[in-house]
C-alpha cells in the first residue's frame, strides 16, 4: 500500500495504419504485447513513447508498470514478467545484472539532475541550495536509502552545506507532495518532476546540481518473453524520436 | 464436547488460518538470523522502535479520552443524526490510510482548516512527533468506538437505571457502574487501537513526514529500509509483528468473559450457592 | 405531605392519576401491558411523560404542560427501584451495592458501609456483606436488593414485581421480609400475585389499558371487583382470623387447617387462602374430615368458563355444570363447603 507513485498504463492497440521505421516489425509481432517496468519519473515520456511504439508496430500492446526503481528492480527478481527495465539509477541495474536476469550490457539513456522545488509563492524566498540550510526554512529531502536521497547527500557533501531537513521521505513524490501541498518551503526533487507539476509549483535551479547527475539506464530482461521486441523498444527509447521526448520531459542526455 | 462444527467449516476455517500464517511463517524463512540481533538493535531501529511505542502510547490515551465519550454518546444517546454521527466515526475503519493522511493535511496542514490559525499562534504540527499521534488517533479511534460500543450495548442500560434511582449523578453512573462494567470491552478496545496505531503508515507518511526520532516510525522505518536493505527491513518487520502478538495476547482476550457485561448477576456464576 | 401523580403519555396510551398518604403501600395490579411498569418509570424519571405533574412532598418530580417544563432527573427523586431482577452491580461485593446510594448521597465511606451493614441486617442478609452477587442465590440477591433500595431512604419505593422471578422457597421468605419493611412506608408494588395485593398493600389499583381502572381498599376491591381483571383475581378465596397451631380461626368460630412455609405464632391474626377449584360442594356432612367443611348458604350461581361458580357470601366454590344439577344448587339452599387442608394456604397477617 504504497501511496504516490504507482502508476501502470495499459494502452490499447490502435490499429493505426503501420508506418514502419527502420528497424521493421518482423511479421510475427501482431497480438503481442511488451510489459515495460519503468521508473515512476518516467511516466509521461514513456507513456507518450509506447503509444509512438505502437503506432510503428501494429498489433502491438505496450503494457507500462511505474514504480520506483528499487520495487521495480525487487518484482523482476521476484519472477514479474517484465521484458523491458528502465531504472532511474544505476544501482539497481547492477544488482538485476549481478542476479543474472540482464540481457546484454544496460545501455544509458536519460540523465537527471537535482533541483529545488518551492510552492509557487515562494514563501521562504528560497534563491539557492544553502538558502535551504538557513534557520527556520522548513526543507524535505529525499532518505538517503533511496536514489534521490543518495544524490543530495552527494551534493550536501560536494557543497559543504549540511542541510537540517523536517522530512526525509522514502520517494521523490512524497517531496515533491508535501510542496505541492504547502507543507514544506522548500523540497529536493528532480527537475523532471518540477517539470511534470506543472504550474503547482515552481523550480529554483542551482549549479551545484551538476555534482550529482543520475544516469538511467535500460536493458532487456533475461526472463522476458519477447526479446526482439524489447529491443526494438530501446532502440526506440535511445533514439532520435525518444531521446526527443525525453528532453521534452527534462531530461538531459548522457 | 458437542460443538456443531461441520466438518466442512472446520476445513475452510484451516485454509483460512493458514492464509494468514503462511506469510508469516514465509517472512520467518527470510530472517537473517546471525544478523538478526544486531539488525534490530542498530541505532535507527531502536529510535524507530521508541519512537512507535511512545507514539502508540499517546494515542491509544487520545483514542481512550475521546472514544469513550463519543461510544457512551452512540450506545445511549438518542438524537437526530445518531445515525449519521455513527458513521463518520467509523469511516476511517474502511478509508484507505492515504486519504486519511490527505483529509489530516488539509485540517491541521500549514495551510489547512485550523492549521493556519494553529500555526498564527505558533504551533506547527505538520512533520512533528504530535502529527504522527494525529494520524495514528485519526485511524485507531474507530476501534476502540466500535468495541465500547458493542460492551455497551451488550450490558444494557438497566444497572444504570437502578443507580440512577438510588440517588447516582451521571457521572457517579458513569465512574462506578457503566465504566467497571464494560471494562473487558474498554480494554480490548484500547489493545485493538494501540496495535492499530502501532502499524500506521499510510496517514502518518502523507501527513507526517519521515524523520528519525520525530515522524519516522518502525513501519515507516521499514518501508525505507526495503530500499536498500532487504535483512533488516524483515528483521524489524519480525519485530513489529512479535510486539504486536506479544500486546494483544496479553491484554485481548475476545469476547467479555461472562458475567462482566451479563444482564443478572445470577446468571453470572450459576448455582454456587443454594437457594 | 403526600405524593400525587398525573401523567399521560400517548406513545403507551398511558393516562393516570394517583396519589398516596404517607406511609401508604398501593399494589398495582393489571394484565400484562396494562401499563403497570410504565407507571414506575414515570415516577422514578426514567420515561418521560407528555403532560403532567407529578409532587412529593411538596418537592415537584416534573411538571410538563403547555409553557410549563419543570423535570427532576432521576437520581434527585428520592425514588428507589426494586425490580423483579435484583440488578446488583457485579463488580461490587453486596455490602458495596448497599452503601451505593448512601454514598453517592455523599455519605463518607465509613458511615455508608455503616449503615449498609444495618440494613443488610434489617433484610436478614449480615452474613451476605462479603460476597458478590454472582455468589448470591436468587432470594439472596433480592433481599440485598431490598436493603440497596432501602439504604437510600426514599420517599417512594417502587416495587416492579419483586417476587415474580424468585422460586416457590424463597419468595415467601421475601414477601414476608417485604411486609415488615414496608410498614409504614410509602411504598408502590406492582404484582401479579394478589397475595401480594392483601399481604403488603394497603390499597389496590388495577390497571388496564393504561388507565386506572379500579381503586380502592385492598379487601373492597378484591369482594366486588368491578373490573374485568380483579374479577378474575378474586377468585381465591381469602378467610381472615387468628393464627392457631393447626391454621387459621375466623372470629365467627370456623377452623381452617392448612400449610404454611412461615413459623406461625399462635394468636397473631392470619389469613387462610384457597382457590375455588379446591373447594367441593355436598348437600349434606356426612362426608370427609369435620375440619375444613363449612355449612353456608347460596348466594348466586355464576358461569365460570366451563364451570358453575357457587357463591356462598365471601366464599366460592367451582363444581361442574353436571355436578350442579344432581345436587339442585340455587341460591338460598343450604349446602357444605369442603376443602382439603393440602389446597389451604396459611399466612400471617
Amino acid at each position: 500500500m504504497r501511496p504516490g507513485i504507482r502508476a501502470s498504463a495499459v494502452l490499447g492497440a490502435g490499429t493505426v495504419a503501420a508506418v514502419l521505421t527502420g528497424c521493421a516489425a518482423p511479421a510475427g509481432d501482431a497480438g503481442k504485447t511488451l510489459t515495460v517496468f519503468a521508473a515512476a519519473s518516467l511516466q509521461t515520456p514513456f507513456t507518450a513513447l509506447a503509444e509512438e511504439f505502437e503506432a510503428a508496430h501494429p498489433g502491438t500492446t505496450v503494457t507500462l508498470s511505474f514504480a520506483g526503481s528499487s520495487d521495480l528492480a525487487t518484482q523482476i527478481s521476484q519472477g514479474a514478467p517484465a521484458d523491458v527495465f528502465a531504472s532511474a539509477d544505476t544501482k539497481n541495474m547492477a544488482k538485476l545484472g549481478g542476479a543474472g536476469l540482464v540481457e546484454g550490457s544496460p545501455r544509458d539513456f536519460a540523465t537527471n539532475v537535482l533541483t529545488i522545488a518551492v510552492p509557487p509563492e515562494n514563501p521562504a524566498s528560497i534563491a539557492s541550495f544553502a538558502d535551504l540550510a538557513k534557520p527556520g526554512v522548513r526543507t524535505v529531502i529525499c532518505a538517503a536509502q533511496v536514489p534521490c536521497g543518495a544524490a543530495t547527500k552527494r551534493v550536501e557533501q560536494e557543497t559543504g552545506t549540511t542541510l537540517t531537513p523536517v522530512s526525509e521521505e522514502s520517494s521523490v513524490t512524497d517531496v515533491l507532495g508535501k510542496v505541492v501541498s504547502g507543507e514544506a518551503d522548500a523540497g529536493l526533487v528532480y527537475v523532471t518532476d518540477v517539470k511534470a507539476a506543472g504550474d503547482k509549483v515552481q523550480a529554483i535551479p542551482f549549479p551545484e546540481s551538476a555534482q550529482a547527475v543520475n544516469t538511467y539506464p535500460i536493458a532487456a530482461v533475461r526472463t522476458g518473453k519477447n526479446q526482439d521486441l524489447a529491443d526494438a523498444f530501446i532502440e526506440a527509447v535511445t533514439g532520435t524520436d525518444g531521446q526527443r521526448i525525453l528532453r521534452g520531459a527534462g531530461f538531459g542526455t548522457p | 464436547m458437542y460443538t456443531g462444527i461441520p466438518r466442512w467449516v472446520a476445513a475452510i476455517a484451516a485454509v483460512g488460518a493458514l492464509f494468514v500464517l503462511l506469510p508469516l511463517a514465509a517472512m520467518l524463512g527470510r530472517v537473517n538470523w546471525p544478523q538478526f540481533i544486531p539488525l534490530i538493535t542498530s541505532e535507527s531501529s531502536l529510535t524507530a522502535l521508541g519512537l512507535s511505542l511512545r507514539t502508540a502510547a499517546a494515542s491509544t490515551v487520545l483514542c481512550v479520552l475521546f472514544g469513550v465519550p463519543l461510544a457512551l454518546v452512540l450506545a445511549r444517546g438518542d438524537f437526530p443524526g445518531q445515525r449519521l454521527l455513527r458513521s463518520f466515526v467509523l469511516l476511517p475503519l474502511v478509508l484507505p490510510p492515504v486519504v486519511g493522511g490527505i483529509a489530516l493535511l488539509y485540517a491541521f496542514g500549514r495551510q489547512g482548516l485550523l492549521g493556519q490559525s494553529l500555526g498564527i499562534a505558533g504551533l506547527q504540527i505538520a512533520f512533528t512527533t504530535t502529527a504522527v499521534i494525529l494520524a495514528q488517533t485519526f485511524v485507531a479511534l474507530p476501534f476502540l468506538v466500535v468495541s465500547l460500543e458493542g460492551a455497551l450495548r451488550s450490558a444494557g442500560s438497566r444497572y444504570e437505571s437502578v443507580a440512577a434511582t438510588l440517588g447516582a449523578r451521571p457521572t457517579t453512573v458513569l465512574r462506578r457502574v457503566t465504566l467497571p462494567l464494560v471494562l473487558p470491552g474498554l480494554a480490548s478496545g484500547a489493545v485493538l487501537s494501540f496495535a492499530r496505531s502501532l502499524g500506521e503508515f499510510g496517514a502518518t507518511l502523507t501527513f507526517a513526514g519521515s524523520l528519525p526520532g520525530v515522524t519516522r516510525t518502525l513501519p515507516l522505518e521499514i518501508y525505507l529500509q526495503r530500499e536498500t536493505d532487504a535483512d533488516a527491513a524483515v528483521a524489524l518487520s519480525l519485530l513489529l509483528v512479535v510486539v504486536a502478538v506479544v500486546v494483544v495476547g496479553l491484554s485481548y482476550r475476545g469476547p467479555a468473559p461472562a458475567g462482566s457485561g451479563g444482564r443478572s448477576a445470577r446468571t453470572g456464576t450459576p448455582g454456587r450457592v443454594p437457594a | 405531605m403526600t405524593f400525587t401523580l398525573d401523567a399521560a403519555l400517548a406513545a403507551r396510551r398511558f393516562d393516570v392519576s394517583l396519589s398516596l398518604a404517607p406511609g401508604e403501600t398501593v399494589a398495582v395490579l393489571g394484565p400484562n401491558g396494562a401499563g403497570k411498569s410504565t407507571l414506575l418509570s414515570v415516577i422514578s424519571g426514567l420515561l418521560r411523560p407528555d403532560t403532567g405533574r407529578a409532587e412529593v412532598n411538596g418537592r415537584v418530580l416534573f411538571e410538563l404542560g403547555p409553557g410549563v417544563h419543570t423535570w427532576t432527573a432521576p437520581h434527585r427523586r428520592g425514588t428507589a427501584l426494586l425490580a423483579q431482577d435484583p440488578l446488583l452491580f457485579p463488580h461490587l461485593s453486596a455490602l458495596e451495592n448497599v452503601a451505593f446510594g448512601p454514598r453517592s448521597a455523599g455519605m463518607p465511606k465509613r458511615e455508608a458501609r455503616e449503615s449498609a451493614r444495618h440494613w443488610l441486617a434489617e433484610v436478614d442478609a449480615a452474613d451476605l456483606a462479603d460476597r458478590r452477587p454472582g455468589e448470591l442465590s436468587g432470594g439472596q440477591a433480592q433481599r440485598v436488593a431490598a436493603a440497596r433500595a432501602l439504604a437510600v431512604d426514599p420517599e417512594v419505593l417502587l416495587l416492579d414485581e419483586p417476587l415474580s422471578a424468585l422460586d416457590i422457597h424463597a419468595a415467601p421468605l421475601l414477601r414476608r421480609l417485604l411486609k415488615r419493611v414496608l410498614a409504614g412506608r410509602r411504598a408502590i408494588i406492582v404484582t401479579h400475585d394478589v397475595l401480594d395485593a392483601y399481604m403488603l398493600a394497603d390499597r389496590v389499583i388495577v390497571m388496564e389499558e393504561g388507565r386506572i381502572t379500579e381503586d380502592g381498599p385492598t379487601r373492597e376491591v378484591l369482594r366486588r371487583p368491578r373490573s374485568r381483571f380483579a374479577a378474575g383475581l378474586a377468585g381465591l378465596n381469602l378467610v381472615s382470623g387468628t393464627v392457631t397451631s393447626a391454621g387459621i380461626r375466623t372470629a365467627g368460630g370456623l377452623e381452617f387447617a392448612g400449610q404454611h412455609d412461615a413459623p406461625l405464632v399462635a394468636g397473631q391474626a392470619g389469613v387462610a387462602a384457597f382457590p375455588p377449584s379446591a373447594v367441593s360442594v355436598f348437600l349434606g356432612e356426612a362426608h370427609g374430615s369435620p375440619r375444613n367443611s363449612f355449612r353456608v348458604t347460596v348466594t348466586d350461581l355464576e358461569p365460570h368458563g366451563d364451570q358453575i361458580r357457587v357463591r356462598a357470601g365471601e366464599l366460592s366454590a367451582d363444581v361442574t355444570p353436571a355436578a350442579s344439577a344432581d345436587l339442585g344448587l340455587a341460591p338460598g339452599l343450604d349446602v357444605y363447603f369442603v376443602v382439603k387442608a393440602a389446597a389451604v394456604s396459611i399466612y400471617p397477617s
